[in-house]
């Protein structure tokens, strides 16, 4: 097939599918429920008096389980495609005097933020999410600067890891103990309860992201820079 | 008001086509980020705040970063075959 022919018939595709688009945002249906009002109205039940956290948190608490347990396996995988003699290579680094004072100031700041971000989730933006990232910036930060945390505590991290998971699956679990449906939290603890929660999630969520980070398969595997020729 | 929102949709198709189209890697990243900094303002527009805090901190902050490392990984193998490639001819 020949150049031109290709670009026409990928472009007849694309505006095809623009036109699809453009069809159906004009002819939308309307919106049977009012789910900003749902939220509204249902908010002080919650125990929590930011709606996202809420939805998130209580309402649609089940697809943030998932989306946890999704990201414990992404790093599972990512923990089984590093290398075992990668951790001892980067461990003796020169510091550089500078970058060691800058880092052992902007480590506490960041964690001071993390932990604010993670506070104000349950009246303003923020959340478990958000503070992970923060942690893991953090931890991201403390590895380029030649710090070797994760390496350090194996065994903790794993455990770090799973906590999260573990923790939002017996509070999800424990409530059909007490004959209430899967992930219901009991009367008057939903707000403590979302918070503790959040807490041990931020934890797992950081450790989660900056061992991605750190057990990226490097140069030293079979398959690190497998580009070209 | 407007003419902000205006810029901040040009700037953010210029940057998205950016990443596509420039031959150079690292620009790709560069302009990666920008764009994940950009859609961060634009959610904050939007009245998103925390669509605008998860964006930039995951979307711009670590995925960038894993993309810099990445790069960093794939010219350190570039080099070392080169360096093998001179030493065996």
């Amino acid at each position: 097939m020949s150049r031109s022919l290709r670009i026409a018939a990928a472009g007849i595709v694309a505006f095809g599918t623009l036109y699809a688009l453009i069809l159906a945002v004009l002819n939308a249906p309307q919106m049977q429920v009012n789910l900003p009002q749902q939220v509204a109205l249902n908010l002080e039940q919650s125990g929590i008096d930011h709606p996202i956290t809420a939805v998130l948190l209580n309402f649609r608490s089940y697809d943030t389980l998932l989306e946890v347990a999704v990201l414990l396996v992404a790093v599972v995988t990512g923990l089984a495609l590093r290398e075992r003699d990668a951790l001892t290579a980067h461990t003796e680094q020169a510091r550089d005097p500078m970058l060691h004072a800058l880092t052992r100031r902007l480590l506490p700041l960041l964690l001071i933020t993390s932990v604010y971000i993670l506070w104000s989730g349950s009246y303003a933006p923020g959340g478990a999410f958000q503070a992970g990232a923060l942690v893991a910036a953090a931890g991201v930060i403390a590895r380029l600067a030649g710090y070797d945390i994760a390496s350090r505590a194996d065994v903790l991290l794993r455990l770090g890891l799973a906590l999260g998971f573990i923790l939002f699956l017996t509070v999800a679990v424990s409530a059909m103990f007490g004959g209430r449906p899967f992930l219901n939290y009991p009367e008057g603890w939903a707000g403590s309860l979302i918070f503790l929660i959040e807490a041990v999630l931020t934890f797992s969520i950081g450790l989660t992201l900056i061992s991605l980070f750190v057990h990226a398969p490097g140069d030293s595997s079979p398959r690190g820079g497998d580009d070209d020729d | 008001m407007i003419v902000f929102d205006i810029l901040l949709g040009i700037g953010l198709i210029l940057a998205a086509s950016g990443v596509f189209l420039s031959a150079q890697l690292f620009r790709s990243v560069v302009l990666f980020v920008v764009f994940g900094l950009l859609l961060a303002i634009t959610w904050t527009r939007l009245q998103a705040p925390d669509l605008a805090l998860a964006e930039a901190a995951i979307g711009a902050g670590l995925t960038g970063v894993l993309f810099l490392d990445t790069l960093g990984t794939l010219r350190k193998a570039k080099h070392k075959r080169h360096r093998k490639k001179e030493t065996h001819s």
